[in-house]
């Protein structure tokens, strides 16, 4: 069967895939910092038409045209949006590879048929990406060169056996040569495919060399050339079958311990660590036992991760027994590799396994730490962060005194601007000893919050004579006492 | 009177203590800065009331801080046993509501003690276990000149006699000093 190959060229991929987001009404372009200059990398078509090309910096581009809109380019999502095009593609064939950083090619060799022949496909594909937000140029030939230099050059489709008329009229540049070759063939008045095609072979491989001419060979098919399609993601799964079951819960680490020894020896060679791992075991009864362990730190070393999964495993109903074991990492994150040295620290260690097992107890949510945050705000100044998914950040500045505890804002019947000298606070009637302040927070107008709604406060911190030190504060503009904190 | 460098930082280590009154969250902070490394918090999920690390980091390093939340008082005993066994953190609080059972304040102290492991309950006042190694009672006391004045009681101490002292926080030293009582 004749080999037919499709080759997609997006020229605009980037600036096409930012639009598609947030799209633009303009000339819209992404810079990219390149050569010691802010340069265009990816224009739309309106900015196409005022003049501005790619590589051109981005401050001439604004002298050009004054309406330029602009973001910065990000090309890994770039990247990795080619990748899921791709993916996208296999619904056409299932051999697709990427061409480039802005291309896709297709071996749709017997696969046409199914969408209504070539032409049909064709017109689907370009139908699908154009409502999808992107330009696209297809090239359909016998060859991956072939089929290159039509989406680049021309946009055609050659017709089986047909290769060399329909790419004979395309420029030397249709043939992938490099810049330097391209340039040397057109001085010697070489512009057209056709005119390399004729001449004598040895006098073109002397004087350009095996390049040139491989390229020819490749588009015109005597030369075969591979499409490598993406291979699949690893897979983080092993299992046992057991030839008869078990039951003990011993048993099972053991089986366990093998399935983590041979996941982990997978885990370290892709340099992963598993966050969250699944553990299925199946019964003799058909029925499934799912044993799931949350991990505090992404992790890939048995010893220290089959202790943690003896607690779930304890509380598996075995039934009559259990005769598969599977293991599987349902979620895993890069783990490079690291030196081991003297000075490294192993202290957190037990921190981080003592995390796993509370968070397999009361959920890896409830395990929280503090970290500081730019407000003023009393409520604001901390986030609360899940210890799993956070490091300890630091250092925790206090400009001026701080309460220990802080509580909802608990009314008490005062007057005045001052603190009152005698007041009722949760049944307990105090006397002011001494007042310090007032310090004026104002609330934060960028953010709304109901509990600010009351405006200004002026805060009060009042030793009483009983002993509590408070923190009070006072609301200018609709007048009130509160209590919103305790010093130590 | 005891000498208070004697009982304080907690002398048995690796046992279960209780604190109750106003100062009891003071205690905990000050103690846990005095051990040093990771403390463990435990308390119950639906408590208004929250500590404010900008106002501890005065006494104690909010980094060192974990703090698990639990639905209720069985869970927050669970934790904080899991905890004290494991040995990775230098000290376990624990917040609790209800009296401890002798069964749960037992179970606790063999935690601690397996774990190498301090143990700290916030209780409230009245609420104390017979397990316990010391009871302490701390209030924050009026003093014009001083605004970090409190009074620490030993109301229990199965290991030695009792005893109370002014004490206060000196910000220089970040440490806890007894005040001389010859003043008054």
């Amino acid at each position: 069967m004749q080999t037919r190959v499709v080759s997609l060229w997006f020229p605009r991929l980037a600036s096409d895939r930012a639009l598609r987001a947030w799209p633009v009404d303009a000339p819209f372009a992404l810079t990219l910092e390149q050569n010691n200059a802010n340069r265009l990398y990816c224009l739309n078509q309106r900015a196409q038409q005022q003049g501005l090309h790619r590589g051109m910096s981005y401050s001439d581009a604004r002298a050009f045209c004054a309406n330029l809109q602009s973001r910065a380019a990000d090309v890994s999502a770039d990247q990795r949006f080619q990748r899921a095009l791709a993916r996208w593609a296999t619904r056409y064939c299932p051999w697709v590879g990427t061409e480039g950083d802005d291309g896709l090619v297709l071996n749709i060799t017997g696969a046409a048929h199914l969408f209504g022949g070539e032409a049909a496909l064709l017109s689907d594909m370009r139908q699908r990406l154009t409502r999808a937000g992107l330009s696209v140029c297809i090239g359909l030939a016998d060859t991956r060169g072939a089929a290159w230099g039509l989406a680049h050059y021309g946009e055609g489709c050659a017709a089986p056996g047909q290769t060399l008329n329909s790419i004979a009229a395309l420029p030397m540049a249709a043939l992938r040569l490099d810049d330097k070759t391209n340039v040397a063939l057109q001085r010697l008045g070489l512009r057209r495919i056709a005119d390399l095609a004729v001449l004598p072979r040895p006098t073109v491989t002397r004087r350009f060399g095996p390049e040139v001419l491989l390229r020819l060979d490749q588009a015109l098919g005597d030369q075969p050339e591979q499409i490598s399609p993406l291979s699949d993601p690893p897979h983080y799964g092993v299992r046992i079958t057991l030839p008869d079951p078990i039951g003990l819960s011993a048993d099972v680490m053991a089986g366990t311990q093998r399935l983590l020894e041979q996941l982990c020896a997978k885990l370290k060679a892709q340099e992963m660590g598993a966050r969250i791992l699944r553990l299925t075991l199946r019964r003799v009864d058909q029925t499934h036992q799912e044993v799931e362990l949350r991990l505090a730190r992404s992790l890939r070393d048995t010893a220290r991760i089959l202790p943690l999964f003896q607690r779930g495993v304890d509380r598996v109903d075995a039934g009559f027994g259990i005769d598969q074991l599977r293991l599987e990492a349902t979620q895993v994150e890069a783990l490079p590799l690291q030196q081991i040295n003297h000075a490294s620290t192993r202290k957190n260690e037990g921190l981080d396994d003592l995390i796993t097992r509370l968070g397999a107890r009361i959920g890896l949510e409830n395990l929280q730490r503090f970290l500081p945050a730019d407000s003023h705000i009393p409520e604001r100044s901390f986030i609360i962060a899940s210890a799993a998914y956070s490091a300890p950040a630091g250092p925790w500045v206090t400009m001026r005194p701080r309460p220990i505890r802080l509580f909802p804002p608990e009314s008490i019947g005062g007057t005045g601007t001052r603190p009152p000298l005698h007041f009722r606070w949760r049944r307990m009637s105090l006397t002011t000893g001494r007042a310090t302040g007032p310090e004026r927070i104002a609330p934060e107008w960028w953010l709304s919050d109901e509990n600010w709604r009351s405006g200004l406060r002026d805060y009060w911190k009042v030793d009483t004579r009983q002993g509590r030190r408070l923190w009070l504060f006072y609301t200018p503009q609709s007048p009130g006492w509160f209590v919103q904190g305790e010093f130590a | 009177m005891n000498n208070f460098d004697a009982t304080y930082p907690l002398p048995k280590k690796y046992r279960l203590h209780e604190v109750c009154g106003p100062g009891a969250l003071f205690f905990a902070f000050s103690l846990g800065a005095r051990m040093g490394g990771p403390v463990l918090w435990v308390r119950e999920r639906w408590q208004t009331d929250r500590m404010h690390p900008v106002g501890f980091s005065t006494f104690f390093d909010a980094r060192n801080l974990l703090e698990a939340t639990a639905k209720e008082q069985n869970e927050v005993l669970n934790v904080a046993e899991e905890a004290l066994r494991s040995g990775s953190v230098s000290l376990v609080v624990m917040e609790l509501r209800k009296p401890l059972s002798l069964t749960a304040g037992r179970r606790l102290q063999l935690a601690a003690k397996d774990g190498k492991t301090t143990a700290l309950a916030l209780i409230s006042e009245g609420m104390g276990s017979n397990a316990t190694e010391t009871r302490w009672k701390c209030a924050p006391v009026f003093d014009p000149s001083d605004s970090t004045l409190q009074r620490w009681k030993l109301t229990k101490n199965k290991s030695g006699t009792l005893g109370v002292w002014d004490v206060r926080w000196d910000a220089n030293a970040r440490r806890i000093i007894v005040v001389s009582k010859t003043g008054e």
